[in-house]
């Protein structure tokens, strides 16, 4: 069987570090996969081998919804398939809210300006922030601009949803708002694939979770067997490490 | 014969004035275009020195290096004399304004490929992620950001090429210092001389201190 995201035998290195050692995953259309595991594990640079911000070693294979990700034309047709929210944001400073979801729509797909604008103001509605559509984002706090990169994400309306540690960079208070929108996100049958240190959210919301350390899938399967019932002693001591603080 | 008589000849002043203005209309024109000019080239330039194949961003650099090496006053000589032999033969504006483009587009260059890398990494990755290409990720995202950093040293640049357009006089263009050496040729007093440098600083003063403005906002907004 392969999934909607297919993964095969994915390498990666940095000189001779191995960031990733022969990953196999498969991911389904509409499943919702946390990844977990301690910094430097690989996770981060997993995610961001799926469209491409990373190039990974000749040998390995990644298909979405059937297209192998390379490079030029082809790899840009993935990426107008695949959304991607970072832990810094990365809006765009010089644009206001609305331009910033409005931005991709446009260019790439060449939707005129009034039914971007329209998809723009309806998107920022669903995240919560559509009286700020009008904002520069350093206007906005953190949790709303993660909430604006999350509509301007869903603007070229992705099959695939990729979230690298979307609340590592938000003051405490607003994890839970960015939350509540990728809850409501996975509800809509939108497939996720999300890298995070929220151990609720996890068992809340995935489909299946992923432990992964030094470069390899420890283990995997749905939240309630990995997150409490883990098999491999990697998996309890990460977990003990993180929720016994 | 006091001072003012010598270098603040009324009379003199009143008779030279049209000519200087006739010369610092040239200026202007000279300046505005090699600016233009120039920026287009720095431009095109920075993308190949950032983007282009191995090969032609080495050669970028190279070009780069020379035209920031050599004297503007040496560059506009040969172009001027030297190219003739060659069967290149330029006007006066033409061999100034190619001149003043030449090098002025490597400093603007350099301006605008330390403009782009000042833009952070997460930019250009979140257009990529969104399936930008790389020209529109340039136009709409990087571009725009980048500008709004090199104002200050794209205007010190400008006023550069605008001062240095004063060279041109060696090659006959009859600039406001062209001009104004004539005209104290014909008056046999140096007032126009005195009166043109007041031109150029009636001109460019407020230019510079526009860009120690400029770089003093740009501070505290960085803080």
């Amino acid at each position: 069987m392969t999934g909607f995201v297919s993964i095969r035998n994915l390498r990666k290195s940095y000189g001779t570090f191995e960031a990733l050692r022969g990953i196999n995953l498969d991911v389904a259309k509409g499943e919702v996969v946390c990844i977990i595991g301690p910094s430097g594990s690989g996770k981060s640079t997993l995610i961001r081998c799926i469209n491409r911000l990373e190039g990974f070693s000749a040998g390995s294979e990644i298909r979405v919804d059937g297209m192998p990700v390379t490079s030029g034309r082809a790899l840009a047709k993935v990426r107008a398939e695949v959304g991607m929210v970072f832990q810094s944001f990365n809006l765009f400073p010089h644009l206001t809210v609305r331009e910033n979801v409005m931005l991709a729509p446009r260019r790439v797909r060449g939707t005129l300006r009034v039914d971007s604008a329209a998809q723009a103001d309806r998107l920022l509605a669903r995240v919560g922030i559509g009286d700020q559509a009008g904002k520069y984002p350093e206007h906005l706090s953190g949790g709303q601009q993660q909430r604006v990169a999350i509509a301007r994400a869903l603007a070229m309306e992705p099959q695939v949803m990729l979230f690298d540690e979307p609340t590592s960079a938000l003051d405490p208070e607003m994890v839970g708002e960015v939350l509540d929108v990728m809850r409501d996100l996975a509800r809509t049958g939108v497939t996720m694939i999300v890298v995070t240190h929220e151990m609720g959210f996890a068992a809340q919301v995935a489909d299946r979770v992923i432990f992964m350390d030094a470069g390899q899938i420890v283990e995997q399967g749905p939240p309630a067997q990995v997150l409490s019932a883990p098999q491999e002693p990697r998996t309890r001591d990460f977990l003990g490490a993180v929720l016994n603080h | 014969m006091d001072i003012f008589d010598t270098f603040l000849n009324a009379e003199v002043m009143r008779r030279t004035f049209p000519l200087l203005l006739r010369g610092l209309w040239i200026t202007l024109q000279l300046g505005a275009a090699s600016i233009v000019a120039g920026l287009g080239l720095g431009l095109g330039l920075a993308m190949t020195r950032l983007y282009a194949p191995a090969p032609v961003r080495f050669l970028t650099r190279v070009y780069i290096d020379i035209f920031r090496s050599i004297p503007l006053l040496v560059l506009l000589i040969i172009v001027y004399y030297a190219l003739p032999f060659v069967g290149l033969r330029l006007s006066p504006f033409a061999s100034a304004m190619t001149a003043l483009t030449l090098v002025s587009g490597a400093y603007t260059a350099e301006i605008f490929r330390a403009g782009i890398e000042a833009i952070p990494k997460g930019q250009f990755e979140a257009s990529a992620a969104l399936g930008l290409s790389g020209r529109q990720t340039m136009a709409d995202v990087i571009l725009p950001q980048a500008v709004r950093i090199v104002i200050p040293p794209l205007t010190n640049n400008s006023i550069n090429v605008v001062k240095d357009t004063a060279l041109a006089s060696v090659v006959a263009m009859p600039d406001l210092l062209k001009q104004a050496t004539q005209a104290q040729a014909l008056a046999a007093n140096p007032t126009p001389l005195i009166v043109a440098a007041a031109i150029y600083l009636a001109f460019l003063w407020p230019l510079v201190a526009l860009v120690s403005r400029m770089e003093r906002r740009f501070a505290a907004r960085r803080r």
